[in-house]
This record gives structure tokens, sequence and C-alpha cells, in this order.
């Protein structure tokens, strides 16, 4: 069987969250009844004309900055001819000959390995309305068309085709995702919509230089779904080669129920979408001093924030990638190194225990309900022996349900570590009276037997006991 | 020269059901006219730029601030067709 | 002389000084309209009532002593191609005849402003597509000097208004002539001012960057008045210019000493009725007499204008006119099987002949294969025709031709070829592809029927249109010739 490599490069749109819309007044806001968040200008009537929006200009350029993009001076919009009843007036305002933005790129991480993946080109455009059926689109015999998304900004960003597998392709979505979530332009939500993703798929003969005729896979709803659609979009395009066939050029729709792609039934005989200039908007100069005014806003983005914490933090590279992945994540991590000087213990907490609760309750790193002083008295009792590290998780499960300081806990329910040697010992020499059989199974070289007998004494001290000086006793008495 | 056929795929695009008598009609005059357009090709415009603007107009902004929305009724006054708050169109497929 | 012939200059000094008041001059105006229109045909709708309450206002107002601004009271048509709020705007076509919008066109907003009454909604070729008003989906409108003829078009409707006294004043639109044709077709003053000097928000589009909104009057001063109400920048249109509004009445000079006046020999070329040549040689002539330098010049890319215009404007057209589809406003075709044969029956039975042959050969300039060789290269033919005036403006303050080849043609002359019909535009598209002003005012008859005399002048320049174009009419009388209808 002949090798393959898989091509795919991806278009993601990605809402801008301005507080009105691209090329009118209207709210941006997610939700509201149908046809409320609408103006003349979105809802397309006759004499209306679209103005700018200048937050969307800079919103999109903070976006192309963080995305490694060089910035165009001249910049013009487009009309995209095609009819839709989703669109307000058949035709929508975009860029197409010079988009604002290319040569852009991103590394993404794979395996250890780091890879960087081009980025063609950024343009902004306006979103189309939403279309509403009663039941399925096949069976239905109306649509119901809402344009409260009508004019909602986009930018449009468009991979080369450099990625080499759906893994590939989901970490740099992943990694497209986290670096927008920084610059505060969008909240890139799959599930609403101000994330979208399309993929374009080949595959080819591996060691061959020309690209296999590709399919463009559309409706991908999740991070998984993007998985799952191009590994079984791969797999379809290898059996039909591998049977003889040939790939069609065409859309195909990811059908998340059935677990395949299919290809969109259209009427449309050949998409022409004879772009033109907007007419009703003049072209836009943008100024290289505001370019950089933005440039000098950005905070720092994940990649460097990430060698930070390698190089200032001693962290492993996987703990400063996990860490760095999204901005709230690591400003929570930061706060707590400011105040604690165990980066790696703070790592470990907000790595594991941490994450765990604000994933189990859904919870945003913003609401988290410890906060980053709260997490580090905790270290701090802990790192005092004032409680055991056992004893921690439970303190710090409370902590996030009730918000209460640690030393509060503590107090409240007793939780202080026995390490008065006297307590202990009379424990420690009560477990050995009791057990007989394992004080002889340890003394005949059965070390699983000090376990258990360390079970026993913490078990007798509602888990209090400080576990090296239990060790320690038990040790001396056998 | 353009055909029957070429009229055919332009009214696809353009989304105008042409009848018979139509097609023929344009077939015609589109030729017609196109043949006075060739004019243009004795222009020579190597060199020259294209006009897309005629005025020397460049970053005309509005502030991103949300203003009045039309009201509901107003949205859907001139609709041929709504439901509740909706447009309402034959299915798409 | 009749009440329905004053200027709105003329009017202002009647309602100021009481001899009229201003409910009694729409209540006039409006039994003008019924005593003509049935011949005419001008207007599509009418909205006596609410210019009465509005007429009553500015009689309240002179009542208490205040002073009136100088269109106040005044009835004033507009092109049915521009929204008022409330009021059904059709653009003459079928697919918008019940289309009322819930907004006015900053010109209209304006207007109102400065205190005017709108007496209606005027006729035009269907989206202002046409030549003569007969593209209209309702009915057409008569040239008032003689009814067998076309007013013109597309603004035929409000030229003929005006021209009938069927309204004192009135807006068109001018896309590649559609104000000065029919202005010089009815004997009236019509204006296409600079490109974003006047705001095109709420206009109706036919192809963005080539439409203008311009008034129609009977006499220059009238004229700078309405420019004066309409011009300067509105945040709503993207394209309108920064350009601080002159005092266009200051502009209305007797004195055109030293003026520099070009005649571009192209426009004076074949396709001109001797006739029409002859009133625009005794118009140099006079020009000459009172102290303006007159010299023939050159616009050399002439030739390619009206096929660069039919390209562009049917280009943008097919795009702008995309939003007609049956779903949010306008006409929807019934029995449709899904939403592809909606959109197809909606426009395919929406739509007139005109808009539906300029739709397509929009959609097939602008296609893959023939982008590039109409399209682009038509955008080039945009570049030097601009830079032809260009030229010719560093040497000339204004350059002077006939507004139209011929005076009105007779119903049904032109519609048969539509590229002779396009030939219409040849002395007008120029203009709207620079985007530079240009005025048509009557500068002579031809067996009675009214002959216009076009005027271009330098971007933001109407002050010196306005002035050459006043003096052409102090020393003439043109306008106050009056059909006998």
């Amino acid at each position: 069987m002949t090798q393959y490599e898989t091509v795919i490069g991806l278009e993601v749109h990605v809402e801008l969250k301005t507080r009105s819309k691209i090329f009118c007044h209207s709210t941006t806001a997610f939700g509201g009844d149908p046809n409320t968040h609408v103006c003349l200008v979105c809802l397309g009537l006759p004499g209306a004309l679209p103005v700018i929006n200048k937050s969307v200009v800079e919103y999109a350029i903070r976006a192309a900055l963080a995305l490694n993009f060089q910035i165009a001076g001249f910049n013009k919009f487009d009309r995209k001819n095609y009819f839709y009843p989703d669109m307000s007036k058949n035709c929508q305002i975009t860029q197409n000959d010079l988009p604002l933005a290319e040569h852009g790129y991103l590394n993404i991480e794979l395996n250890g390995d780091t890879k960087k993946i081009g980025i063609t080109r950024l343009h902004m455009e306006e979103d189309t309305g939403k279309l509403v059926h009663q039941g399925s689109i096949t069976t239905t015999p109306f649509s119901l068309v809402d344009y409260n998304r009508a004019g909602v900004p986009l930018i449009e960003i468009v991979s080369e085709p450099d990625l080499r597998s759906p893994e590939e392709a989901y970490e740099y979505l992943n990694k497209l995702k986290a670096v927008i979530l920084y610059t505060g332009v969008s909240d890139c939500k799959m599930e609403e919509g101000s994330l979208r993703c399309d993929a374009n798929v080949s595959v080819r003969p591996a060691g061959s230089t020309e690209f296999g005729t590709k399919t463009e896979i559309k409706n991908m709803n999740s991070f998984k779904a993007l998985q799952k659609a191009l590994a079984y979009e791969v797999e379809r395009q290898i059996e039909v080669l591998e049977e003889g066939g040939r790939i069609v050029q065409e859309t195909r729709t990811w059908d998340e129920e059935k677990g395949i792609t299919l290809a969109m039934r259209s009427k449309e005989h050949a998409h022409d979408y004879r772009y033109m200039p907007e007419p009703d908007l003049a072209p836009l100069v943008i100024d290289r001093e505001w370019v950089e005014e933005i440039k000098r806003s950005l905070p720092e983005l994940p990649d460097d924030r990430k060698e930070r914490y390698v190089r200032d933090y001693g962290l492993p590279a996987y703990d400063a990638m996990v860490l760095t992945n999204t901005k709230e994540l690591a400003d929570y991590f930061e706060a707590c190194v400011a105040d604690y000087s165990n980066p790696k213990a703070v790592s470990n907490w907000i790595m594991g225990d941490l994450s765990r609760l604000l994933k189990a309750n859904g919870t945003e790193t913003t609401n988290c309900p410890i906060r980053p002083e709260q997490l580090t008295a905790m270290l701090r009792l802990l790192e005092k022996g004032t409680i055991s590290g056992k004893i921690a998780k439970v303190v710090f499960e409370e902590m996030f349900a009730s918000g209460k300081d640690a030393e509060v806990i503590v107090k409240e329910k007793g939780l202080v570590q026995i390490s008065d040697e006297g307590a202990i010992t009379s424990i420690v020499e009560e477990v050995i009276a009791k057990n007989p059989k394992s004080v002889e199974d340890f003394r005949a070289g059965k070390s699983r037997a000090l376990g258990f007998l360390v079970g026993q004494v913490m078990k007798a001290t509602k888990g209090k006991a400080n576990p090296e000086l239990v060790n320690k006793l038990l040790k001396e008495r056998l | 020269m353009i055909t029957e056929k070429d009229v055919d795929h332009v009214a696809i695009l353009a989304r105008l059901a042409l009848t018979g008598k139509e097609k023929e009609m344009f077939t015609k005059q589109l030729n017609d006219v196109l043949e006075h357009f060739q004019s243009l090709k004795r222009l020579n415009t190597e060199k020259v730029q294209p006009t897309a603007y005629v005025l020397p107009l460049r970053n005309i902004y509005r502030e991103d601030q949300v203003g009045d929305h039309i009201s509901l009724e107003d949205a859907l006054a001139n609709c041929p067709d709504r439901d509740e708050n909706y447009f309402r169109v034959p299915k798409i497929v | 002389m009749h009440l329905y012939q004053l200027t709105a200059h003329e009017l202002h000094e009647l309602l100021i000084n009481k001899e009229l008041s201003a409910e009694e001059l729409n209540n006039y105006i409006f039994d003008r309209i019924e005593a003509v229109d049935d011949q005419i045909r001008s207007y599509i709708t009418l909205t006596k009532e609410s210019a009465l309450e509005r007429a009553r206002v500015v009689d309240k107002q002179i009542q208490a002593g205040a002073k009136i601004a100088p269109l106040a009271g005044i009835p004033v048509a507009i092109k049915d191609n521009i929204c008022t709020k409330g009021v059904r705007t059709t653009a003459s076509s079928k697919m918008l005849s019940n289309f009322i919008p819930p907004y006015s066109a900053t010109v209209v907003e304006k207007l109102e402003a400065a205190g005017v009454t709108i007496a209606g909604k005027t006729n035009l070729d269907e989206f202002a597509m046409g030549s003569s008003t007969e593209n209209s989906a309702f009915f057409t409108t008569k040239n008032p000097w003689d009814t067998e003829r076309v007013p013109g078009g597309s603004s035929g409707g409000s030229a003929a208004a005006v021209c009938a006294g069927a309204a004192v004043c009135a807006l068109g639109s001018d896309t590649g002539g559609s104000i000065r044709q029919p202005a010089s077709f009815c004997g009236v003053v019509g204006l296409k001012p600079t490109y974003g000097l006047v705001s095109r928000y709420g206009l109706i589009a036919l192809a963005s960057s080539l439409d203008h909104i311009g008034p129609f009057t009977r006499d220059v001063t009238d004229c700078a008045l309405i420019l004066e109400a309409i011009s300067g920048n509105d945040p709503k249109d993207s394209t309108s210019a920064s350009y601080k509004t002159p005092d266009f009445f200051a502009s209305l000079i007797n004195d055109v000493r030293g003026l520099k006046i070009g005649v571009p020999e192209e426009y004076m070329a074949a396709g001109i009725a001797p006739e029409v040549r002859l009133a625009i040689e005794q118009a140099m002539s006079l020009f000459e007499s009172l102290g303006a330098v007159v010299e023939y010049t050159t616009l050399p890319h002439t030739e390619y204008a009206v096929v660069t215009y039919q390209i562009i404007g049917s280009a943008e057209a097919s795009s702008s006119l995309a939003r007609y589809d049956g779903v949010r406003y306008g006409f929807r075709a019934p029995d449709a099987e899904d939403v592809m044969d909606m959109f197809m029956k909606t426009r395919g039975q929406g739509f007139g002949p005109e808009v539906k042959r300029r739709i397509m050969l929009g959609t097939y300039v602008l296609s893959a294969e023939c982008y590039d060789d109409y399209y682009l290269k038509a955008l080039k033919a945009r570049t030097l025709i601009k830079q032809d005036f260009d030229r010719a403006f560093e040497k000339y303050d204004v350059l002077l031709s006939p507004t139209s080849p011929t005076p009105a043609f007779r119903f049904g002359e032109k519609a048969v070829d539509p590229f002779h019909m396009y030939l219409s535009d040849i002395c007008t598209a120029s203009s709207n592809l620079a985007g530079i002003p240009g005025i048509s005012l009557p500068c002579g008859f031809v067996d009675r029927m009214p002959v216009g005399l076009q005027l271009m002048g330098r971007y933001f320049d109407e002050g010196t249109l306005l002035r050459a174009a006043y003096t052409f009419e102090q020393n003439t009388g043109y306008h106050q010739e009056f059909p006998e209808i």
C-alpha cells in the first residue's frame, strides 16, 4: 500500500467583540430576540450605507500583530457577490485582493517538537445572519431568517497548507485561539460561533511535491469535531485513491451524529463571486504610528511567556506551555509566584487540583473562588508542616467550595498536623500491639507491611499525624 | 460572441428567471452592446492605474458606539412573509 | 405671469410680505398638479396633507413675525428613488411598489430642516436606468413642451414637474446624466454637484461611485438655494466629503470677465444636431461678448466615456440591486419551490427589461473570464477620462458643451436599440466618471423644444459654475419661457 501524506489548511473566522457592528451602530451582543439587534444598514434597506467602525480595524490589527503578520498600509473593501437569504444585501463586504495583513505564522508544539505554521492572510469582513429551521433543513417547508448577527465584525485567518495531520490542525487551532484570547479581541467561543473553522484537506503519495485534489470541510462545531472530521476525511480520500478512484473537488459537511463527511448538495452551478471594490467605503491608509501603538499595547504572548517561565522560573517546558495556554491562568500563576518563591510547587497545584476543580465546576479562571494569595498561604502552611500534603488536598477542596482561607478551615476542622513525638509514639505503640501479623511480615522482609502500619496510624489520627514522623517512629520500634 | 448558454449561466448568477423570448432578446442585445465595448480594446492602459474612487477620501471611520436599533415592527413592516419575529423564506434545499 | 411660474426666491418675497400664505401657495401648487398632471404624469405619489400641514407651520412663523428660511413653505418634489420616511418610495419598480421606508434620506431631512414642503414623489426610469423615463414600471412621463416627446431621464418626473409648474423645485439623481439631460429636455436648470458634496444616504443606489443627488429649479438662483440646503458632510455616507460648504448664494454674480472657458471639441463633433450646435455656438459668443475667454480644447478620451460608464455602471448596479430578493421588503413572486426558485422568479418578475439587461451586463463584465477585459479595463479608462479633465482644468475655469446632442426625442424613438439610448449620455457621463460638477441650463429652442447648455467645473467649484450660469441666464432670459400647458 502507498504511504500517503496529509495536507491541511485551515480557514478560521473569528468574531471581534467590539460593541457595535462593523458597518453600523447595531449591537454585537450575543442572543437577543430575533431581528432586534438590527438597523437600516445591516438589514440592507435601500439607500442605507455602511461606515467602518474604527475599533474593528484596531482589533484586527491587534490580532494580526499577535499572529506575526505584516500589516498593509493601503486597505480597501470589496463586495463578494452571492445570493443567500441570511445575507441582507446578497453581497458581503470583505477584503479580496488587498487583505489587511499577510505573511503571518504560528509555532505549534506536538510531541515536544516545535513546528512553524505559515498563515497566508488575515482580512476583515462582515458576518451573515442566521437561518432557523423548524425541524430538519431537508424536510421543513420554510426557513426563518434572523439578522441579529448580520454585520458582526469578523476576521478571516487563512493558513498555508502547512498542516500534516489532524493533530497538527487541532494544535494550530488551539494555539490560534490561545493567542487571540491573549489579545482580548474575541472570546473565541465555538459554541456561540465566535470561532469557526473550515478546512481544506488533501492527500498525496509521501514524497510527492504536488498537491492532491482538495475538499473543503465545513460544519465542524468543536475542536473534537475538527479532529474527527479531518481524520475521517483523510481516511476517506485514501480509500478512494486506493480503490483507483479520483477525489472530486467539492465542499463537504461534517455530520456529527453519523461521524462522516458528506458532499453538500448545491444548486449553484459554479461559484463566481464577482468581486469588485466596495464603492460605498473610502479606502483606509493604516498609519505606521498607529500600528506601533497597537503593538506596544499587546500583552506578552504565549510563546514569549512560556520561554520566560522556563528561563526565569526553571519550570519544565510542559508546565510552562500548560500555564501559558490562557492569559488568565498565566496571570494567576504569576500572581502566586510573586508571593511564594517555589514556582514548581505553585505550578503543580495550578495544573493539578486547581485545574481539575475549575474544569469540574465549569468555572472560568477569572472567577476562581481561590485567590492567588489564598493558594500561597495554604502552600506556606504545608511548607511549615502545619498541615500534611494529604490534608492540604482536603483543605484546598474546602477553599474552592467556600472561598475561606486555609488557616480558617484548618482551625475550624482541627486539621493541624500532629508533629508531637510523644503523642504519635503512644499511637504507634498501640498499632504495633494490635497488629502482630503485620509486624511479623515486616520483620520477615515484606516491606509492604510498613505501609499498612503507617495507614493504621494515620487512620487513628484522622490523617493529621506527620507522615514522616510516623515512618521514623515505626521503623525505630520494629 | 455570447451564446444563449452564456446568457443562461449569467442569469443564474444574477438570479433572474428569464422567459425564452427574453433569453433570445438578451443574447442579441448583449452581443450588440458588447460589440460597442470592443472599442475599449483600442485603448492602451498598460501603465494606467484603475480608478475605483474619484475623491482622495481616506480613513472615514465611525466610533464604536451602539446606537438606536430600528423597532421590530419597522424591521418587518415591509416583509413579504413573516413568521412572528422572523423573515420567512421557502425551504433552502 | 402665473403664480406657478414663479421661482422659490420670488415666492419667498411674496410669503414674507404676506401677499401669499404658504398654505395658499401649497394649495395652489396642488391645484396646478391636478390640472396638468393628467397630461404630464410627473408624480407617482402626492403628499398633500403633510405638505399643507408643514405650510401651516410656516405660516404661523410668519404670523409670529419670525424670520423664515429662504425655502420655507416652498413645495419641492422628490424623485422616487430618494427615501422618504413613511411615504412609499418605489424607484418606479414593481419590485418596490409597496415599499415604505422607515427613514428619510439625508437630503430630505436637510430640505425639511430648511422648511420646504414636500409635494410628492416623482416618476423615473426604473431604478434610474434610462434616459427617457419610458422605463418606469408604472407609466411614462410626458415632456410639458410637447407631450409626444420624452421629458428625458432618468429624473424625467422631477424635470417635468418643475417645467410644468407642478413643483417649484425638485430633487433628482444623476448617475450618467439623469439630472442634466432631463433638465435640458424640459428647459429647466439641473445641477449635478461634485461627488461627495451632497450625501447619498437614502438614495436607492444604482451605481454608488457614480450616483449624485442634485436640484432641478427654474433658475440659477433657486439652484444655489437648494444646493446650499442639501450639501455638506454626512457621517452616514463614507463617501461624503468634509468640505466646508461655501455660500453658493454669494456666487450669483453677473460677471464672467476674465473667466476662461474651454469647449471640448469632442462634445461638438459627430452626432450633435446642427441646431444644437448652433445654440451652443451662440452661447460661446455670448460669453465672449461678456468678457470671458472662450477657446476650443480637447478631452481626448471622450469617445470611451459611454462604454466606460456602461461597464462600471452596470457592474455596480448588478451588485447594488442584488438586495432585491423578496426576503426583507418589496415584491415576492408566489409559488416558489425553494429559495433559489423564489429568488429567480422574484427578480425575473419584479424587474423590468432595462434593469434585467443591465444586471445581466454587469454580472457578465464582473464574471471571472471578463473581469480584466471589461471591468478592470473600464476602471483604467476612468483614470484617463479623469486625467483629461485635470489637464483641461489647469487651463480653464469652466468647460462648456451641449448637455445632450439633441433636444427631446419622441416616445419609442430610441427604445429599439439599447446602445442607441445609452449614447444619450455622451455629453454627461464623463463628469460622473470624474466626479466633477456639471450644470445644465436652457440656451435656446429648436422647434419650440428647449436646448440645454452644460457647464462643467473643477472639483467643489460649484461657485464658479453658478456664477457663469447666472451670468448667462441674466443676459439671455430663456428661463422665463414656459410651455403652454
